[in-house]
């Protein structure tokens, strides 16, 4: 059994390195960030000299992925699921202007919230795009749609969105290679007006993708990826979506499943084989990772008289994510749980490491706020949201990527002072600088502290694309000289600390303080390969 | 053969080199696996599991049910309590007695013990002293994959290979300090075979 041990995530980057791929694009983000990292430590890769840089964000991400697209080669981009919320103006676009090069666009969703602000689901940008959608059950298939999906792309000549889940982006399991690709020569599109979206030519393209529809679906209809398998007992079909399909399997390890399952992993829905299963069947069982998006489209047939189940009925839970259990339920198969959890068990929630400069940084920051009061201080999204917690519980606010400056904007403009933002390196070049040039616009006045650590610390230590031009990026953006003022986040600068924080809280106007001190786990990481080096 | 494994811990103790030392061992023999990991914000010294399963027939599920777990590996003891429901009634607890204090409310410890001794079948041991012992401070956690390893069906020179495999990169001499500390904690085990009721 000669098999890669990969991650899902690390199939997908396996996938497109065998599929002809001449590009990567990403910004980090749990649980997405492995496919990138995968090909950047790929000596494949490297030899094949495939591009693979992080970008500043997603919308840069999938802009860039669409310019190698356009001059005909393949290209990938993968984020995860609120990482699509920001690249989705090209990403809806994407599909009107349609591709050249196959175009693969990887977001990873997260539900049950794991490390993340929402559960919400990709499939329905593949539909609201109007393109298919990939949901790999498992690890070989990650790998043979990654594999496979560039080659869909061009033939349909749009994006594919492939669509996975943090259970399967993060669960390892052995993946059979192919043999690989080779990579599509340079070339600009045969019609130059292609990816002009002026309106007379959008409305034509926009026209070719409503009614290339059909053929998307007859695609999925004859899909590998879909397939019906009877069943003797009719009271019951079931729907499987994605890894969902394993989680059903689980349930049926010793003897064959004695329902009609379909297992659906390629969208649009592959229509007849749907209403062949519910034609013969009584009630059907959707069971689909996510929102029930499925469920919904079969409302339909309710009418009609089948009865539909699932997370929307009640069947399986409304929210979360899925697992064995869960489905076992869903089917009135007995669950047999072991001991209970004894009660006075309490819960280890995440935090900043010990010596970490954020906690030098809201330290100082609460002593300098005490006598304003709490609630005045909007965060963004990094290691530093643990300053929510005790002990620090020194920020208010957590919302998208780059709230952080322009709430506290929003929130000086309607008279709150201080209005104080505290936002990563990373996070202010991903989404924070457009919003500190609307406050300089304006002349609002707000605190900007920039806590920079030199990397996109929480989802492993990243580079940082604001490593040594965050001060330049503040003055060009017009931050006056006076009020730009840094600092070292140690505990021996704690009282010079706290007098710069009070002095710019009292300013009529932007400042904007940087804290400088690099993350402790990159410092070890780098200190454990220079000892590696050495010896 | 079908072995369902729950590795706990807390994030930063490195559960995953244990998970990848099985890991590599199931290659060796030869078994299917399916090992779902913890990334992300939990990472950050809260808690932390991974779900590992073997088998010699294909595995459909990346988690393990309910009630089937033939065994909780964990490097702190509080936390093997977490994993309980996943347990089956012949499963065993083997865990690490050295609890990490990272929070304000860690219970008594003596109350966590006698908790994880209401198990049928259980083990603790010291491991970070046995590995103190060994001269190789470092290697507590493949001290417990050593005493695990009674639990799992995988012949001893797989692990062996798995290990070797595992740090070779590292230099011979790491690989031999690793395979001793497995043995240390194996020998372990069998000294104390009887622990369970
Ligand atoms: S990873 Fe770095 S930035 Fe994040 S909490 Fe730890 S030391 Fe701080």
């Amino acid at each position: 059994m000669q098999r890669l041990m990969l991650l899902g995530d690390e199939a997908i980057g396996q996938g497109a390195i065998d599929g002809g791929m001449s590009g990567i694009y990403a910004y980090p983000g749990t649980p997405s960030t492995e496919i990138m990292e995968y090909v950047q430590n790929s000596q494949e890769a490297a030899e094949k000299e495939i591009l693979r840089e992080w970008s500043a964000n997603e919308k840069t991400a999938m802009e860039a992925a669409l310019g190698m697209s356009y001059a005909g080669k393949r290209a990938m981009v993968c984020m995860k699921h609120v990482g699509l919320n920001v690249a989705a103006d090209p990403f809806i676009n994407s599909a009107i202007t349609g591709v050249r090069g196959g175009l693969l666009v990887v977001s990873a969703d997260d539900p049950s919230m794991h490390s993340s602000q929402n559960e919400q689901d990709s499939r329905f940008y593949g539909k609201f795009a109007m393109i298919p959608v990939l949901e790999p059950s498992n690890q070989q298939e990650a790998y043979n749609m990654a594999y496979t999906g560039f080659e869909l792309s061009e033939k349909l000549g749009v994006p594919v969105l492939i669509r996975i889940t943090t259970r399967l982006s993060h669960s390892r399991s052995g993946v059979e290679k192919q043999q690989s690709k080779s990579q599509r020569e340079l070339s600009l599109p045969e019609d130059l007006k292609q990816f002009i979206l002026l309106p007379a030519n959008a409305r034509g393209r926009y026209a070719n993708l409503v009614k290339s529809q059909t053929a998307f679906e007859a695609v999925a209809e004859d899909s590998k990826f879909n397939e019906l398998y009877p069943g003797k007992n009719k009271k019951l079909g079931i729907i499987a979506c994605g890894i969902a399909y394993n989680y059903l399997m689980e349930n049926f390890r010793d003897q064959k499943p004695e329902y009609p399952i379909l297992k659906i992993s390629h969208y649009p829905l592959p229509r007849k084989k749907v209403e062949k299963l519910i034609g013969s069947c009584k009630e059907v069982l959707v069971i689909e990772e996510g929102y029930p998006i499925v469920e919904e489209m079969l409302k339909g047939f309710q009418e009609k008289g089948t009865k539909i189940k699932g997370r929307l009925d009640g069947s399986l839970p409304r929210v979360g994510e899925l697992d064995p259990n869960h489905v076992a339920i869903s089917l009135g198969i007995k669950v047999s749980y072991g001991s209970k959890v004894p009660g006075f068990l309490p819960e280890r929630p995440p935090a900043l490491c010990k010596g970490c400069g954020h906690i030098d940084v809201f330290n100082a920051l609460n002593e300098a706020m005490k006598k304003y009061g709490g609630g005045k201080v909007f965060s963004d999204i990094g290691c530093y949201t643990l300053g929510a917690l005790p002990p620090y519980n020194a920020i208010n606010s957590c919302v998208d990527m780059g709230a952080s400056v322009t709430m506290a904007v929003g929130a000086a403009d309607a008279g709150l002072k201080p209005s104080v933002a505290v936002i990563g390196d990373s996070t202010f070049t991903h989404s924070g600088m457009t919003g500190l040039l609307d406050a300089v616009y304006k002349k609002s006045s707000v605190t900007l502290l920039i806590s920079d650590n030199y990397t996109t610390a929480m989802t492993g230590g990243q580079s940082s694309l604001a490593t040594n031009r965050l001060e330049q990026i503040c003055l060009g953006l017009g931050v006056e000289k006076e009020h730009l003022r840094t600092f070292v986040p140690l505990k021996k600068n704690h009282g010079d600390n706290v007098k710069i924080i009070k002095k710019e809280l009292k300013y009529n106007g932007v400042s904007v303080i940087i804290a400088q001190r690099e993350c402790i786990k990159n410092v070890l990481k780098k200190k454990k390969a220079k000892g590696k080096l050495s010896s | 053969m079908k072995n369902d494994i729950i590795l706990s811990g807390v994030g930063g103790q490195g559960i995953l080199t244990i998970a990848a030392a099985i890991g590599m061992a199931a290659l060796e023999s030869e078994l299917y696996l399916k090992q779902a990991e913890v990334h992300g914000m939990s990472q950050r010294g809260g808690s932390v599991h991974s779900n590992l399963r073997l088998s010699d027939k294909e595995i459909a599920s990346d988690l393990i049910p309910y009630g089937q777990a033939d065994l909780i590996l964990s490097v702190e003891p509080m936390e093997s309590l977490r994993y309980l429901p996943y347990l089956s009634e012949n499963g065993w607890l083997v865990t690490n007695s050295k609890p990490c204090i990272n929070i304000p409310d860690y219970p008594d410890i003596d109350k966590i013990i006698k908790e994880i001794k209401k198990n049928p079948n259980y083990l603790i041991l010291d491991a970070v002293k046995i590995a103190t012992v060994l001269g190789s401070p470092g290697s507590a956690n493949i001290i417990m994959l050593g005493a695990a390893s009674l639990f799992i069906d995988i012949a001893v020179e797989y692990f062996e290979k798995g290990i070797q495999k595992l740090f070779c990169r590292k230099g011979e001499e790491v690989v031999k300090v690793n395979i001793d500390a497995f043995h240390a904690g194996r020998n372990y085990a069998l000294n104390k075979g009887s622990s369970g009721k």
